[in-house]
């Protein structure tokens, strides 16, 4: 795989991605089509985002080894890409910049934005208030009240939060509310779609907004150990962080790639969200991918101690990377992110996400049998301040 | 001739035009669907539209949502929706019957399993929300194996370069969807309409409906000057939705009746 060039003008990766619309929002994806057609490519576009995202969020975040947690496994080093310290504590605002940059070139002063865990609906409510422009979250009742902090952030951030009640509460209900808004509101909204999924061009956007990560960690990573790394790890709900850190490492085919998915309770107990793992392929939000779903082709509900990772499907891209085999993908319970969560705080001082920390246990898992000439970088997308009270709550404590 | 083709010939012959309820399978009960199915036709129904339950109805509005969970927690299937269709037809072979639904419980029965079912059954169209043209080929090469037509829809946003494209691929009716939005949604503005279904018109070789918003007899009576059929999905599902099980079919039935009566006063 020298040229990986894809999507195809259709926006699919192999059989899956694609435009799964109805009707009544051709018109919007064909006018975004165009419009991020000519901006991705404009000097003076790619310049601000640029100039945004050095002086805004703060990149290039830096690489950190983490040398005791590695000392602690015995086997290969493990580096941490720090998405944490970006601004708003993840790497949702690399996207939600962009996309928010293309909606003011595009005559839209309203953007709306679906959320689980709250992360992509504060980067979003962020820079509406950076730019001025009028913000609609719409999230699972059930987050709501899992992530009441970021919940209050986005409304002091002057974001206007609707708890959507219908079908499991959860992401893929606020996804669905949020479609339903900007088919009524098209002339004047933007939809700022968090991760890799949805109709074309989504897919793609957001991944080329997120691969500033792994275009830095190319430069990064020789500076720092004299090579690039060995395997790379990262979590996956919808994948948006992963393929931010995969997509520039896909013609470097000596790079192992590993997503990790929410195991839950476990594959085998039916709760989890581990799509690529568990699920097949369907139509769901615009795309074809991975999905998980009954017999009869009705989305299940999911579950995960993460609510960025609750959600039935997959990027497409994803779903032709496993396909092919250039990446691989695993899934880890709650319970060992968890401990990968308790481990990190203690031997590093660092409080991951409890998303990013699926990535971690994972890292934990392949150290010790890797030798101490291995190096894993493990993209440690968000920081957990929002998850306290979840962690809190799982110890018998109540904050 | 298709039944849509010869219903459309009969009503054109008497200058009327085609009345379209919807309403979703397993809503309130899956027994519930054939007796609401000949209900409608009592009360003057010339075509009816099934709902297929989907999880995830994104272009439908909270009253189509709800109806959609209600059967769902039947635990009606896309199989169930064609049997319900099989036993229609061993009382009325007239009527056609058009399923209406999203992509994913469709491709999960499989593409040619499903064309060859639903013939069966004796289904006459499929309208599937989330398959605009290009991505529905598939399933249109499938359907039109088995005589079944493709039936697509037009919106308020659509350009005139696609409008001209998907009339040119139509087959049965085409859908003009009246407003922006969900199902169900705001206020539905006729005289916008009129302008946009006489352009249609002018590339369609096929009927057009409207639907979207119609909430009364009084708006489907003048959408029915303009347009070939009028379809009314969110009103019916609201008043299945406030009926007692036992009234369903009465209440069904009246309500189909009013919007005929204001219909044919038209003309």
């Amino acid at each position: 795989m020298n040229v990986y060039d894809l999507p195809d003008q259709e926006g699919y990766f192999g059989p899956y991605g694609g435009t799964f619309v109805s009707e009544t929002l051709m018109a919007a994806i064909e006018e975004l089509k165009a419009q991020y057609e000519r901006y991705r490519q404009d000097p003076e576009f790619l310049a601000e985002l640029a100039h945004e995202l050095h002086h805004y969020v703060g990149r290039p975040s830096p690489i950190y080894y983490a040398k005791r947690l590695s000392e602690h496994l015995g086997g290969a080093k493990i580096y941490l890409k720090r998405e944490d310290l970006n601004h708003t504590g993840a790497h949702k605002v690399n996207n939600t910049i962009g996309q928010a940059m293309l909606a003011r070139r595009m005559g839209k002063p309203r953007v709306i934005a679906e959320t689980g865990a709250g992360q992509h609906g504060v980067a979003t409510a962020t820079v509406a208030a950076r730019y001025g422009m009028e913000c609609v979250v719409y999230m699972g009742a059930e987050d709501v009240r899992r992530q009441a902090q970021n919940v209050y952030r986005m409304k002091l951030l002057g974001a206007q939060v609707v708890p959507v009640e219908s079908g499991s509460k959860t992401l893929k209900d606020a996804l669905n509310e949020a479609m339903r808004d900007w088919v009524t509101h098209i002339d004047d909204t933007f939809y700022i779609i968090g991760t890799v999924a949805g109709p074309h061009p989504y897919p793609t956007m957001v991944r080329d907004f997120n691969a500033v990560v792994g275009r830095e960690c190319l430069t990064q990573m020789p500076e720092l150990v004299g090579r690039q790394p060995d395997v790379i790890l990262a979590c996956v709900g919808g994948g948006s962080n992963a393929m931010g850190i995969f997509y520039p490492y896909i013609p470097q085919e000596s790079v192992r790639l590993i997503g990790v998915e929410a195991g839950g309770d476990g594959l085998s107990s039916g709760r989890h969200a581990a799509s690529l793992s568990a699920g097949v392929p369907g139509v769901l939000h615009g795309n074809r991918t991975y999905l998980l779903q009954d017999a009869h082709g009705q989305i299940i509900e999911t579950h995960s101690i993460s609510a960025g990772l609750d959600y039935p499907g997959v990027g497409p891209e994803h779903a032709w990377l496993k396909d092919n085999g250039r990446a691989s993908y695993v899934a880890v319970t709650d319970e060992e992110a968890l401990q990968a969560f308790h481990t990190l705080c203690r031997l590093e001082g660092i409080l991951p996400a409890l998303e990013s920390s699926h990535a971690v246990a994972q890292a934990m898992k392949m150290a010790p049998a890797l030798g101490k000439d291995q190096i894993i970088l493990v993209n440690l997308s968000g920081r957990g301040d929002k998850d306290m009270a979840t962690v809190a709550e799982r110890s018998g404590l109540h904050l | 001739m298709s039944r849509i083709a010869s219903t459309f010939a009969r009503l054109s012959g008497s200058n009327r035009k085609a009345l379209i309820p919807f309403f979703t399978v397993g809503d309130p009960l899956l027994e519930s669907a054939v007796p609401t199915m000949q209900a409608l036709v009592s009360g003057g129904a010339d075509i009816l539209e099934l709902g297929i339950p989907f999880s995830d109805p994104m272009a439908d509005g909270p009253t189509i949502q709800r109806a959609s969970e209600r059967a769902l927690q039947n635990g009606v299937t896309l199989t169930d929706v064609l049997a319900v269709v099989a036993e229609f037809r061993q009382t009325d072979d007239v009527t056609p019957v058009v399923l209406m639904g999203y992509a994913n419980p469709i491709e999960r029965l499989g593409l040619d399993v499903f064309a060859a079912q639903a013939r069966t059954a004796g289904v006459d169209g499929v309208l599937v929300v989330d398959y605009p043209p290009l991505e529905g080929q598939l399933l249109k090469a499938a359907l039109t194996r088995v005589g079944i037509d493709t039936i697509l829809l037009l919106s308020p946003t659509t350009t005139e370069q696609r409008m001209r494209e998907i009339a040119q691929l139509a087959t049965g009716y085409l859908y003009y969807v009246s407003l922006r939005g969900v199902t169900g949604a705001g206020h539905l503005e006729v005289d916008a309409v009129a302008t946009q279904v006489g352009r249609i018109r002018s590339y369609a070789k096929v009927p057009v409906g409207v639907g979207f918003g119609i909430r009364d007899g009084a708006t489907a009576r003048r959408l029915s000057e303009i347009a070939d059929a009028v379809v009314v999905g969110s009103r019916l599902v609201e008043e299945i939705e406030a009926s007692a099980p036992t009234e369903v079919t009465r209440r069904a039935e009246a309500l189909m009746r009013q919007f005929r009566h204001a219909m044919d006063g038209a003309q």
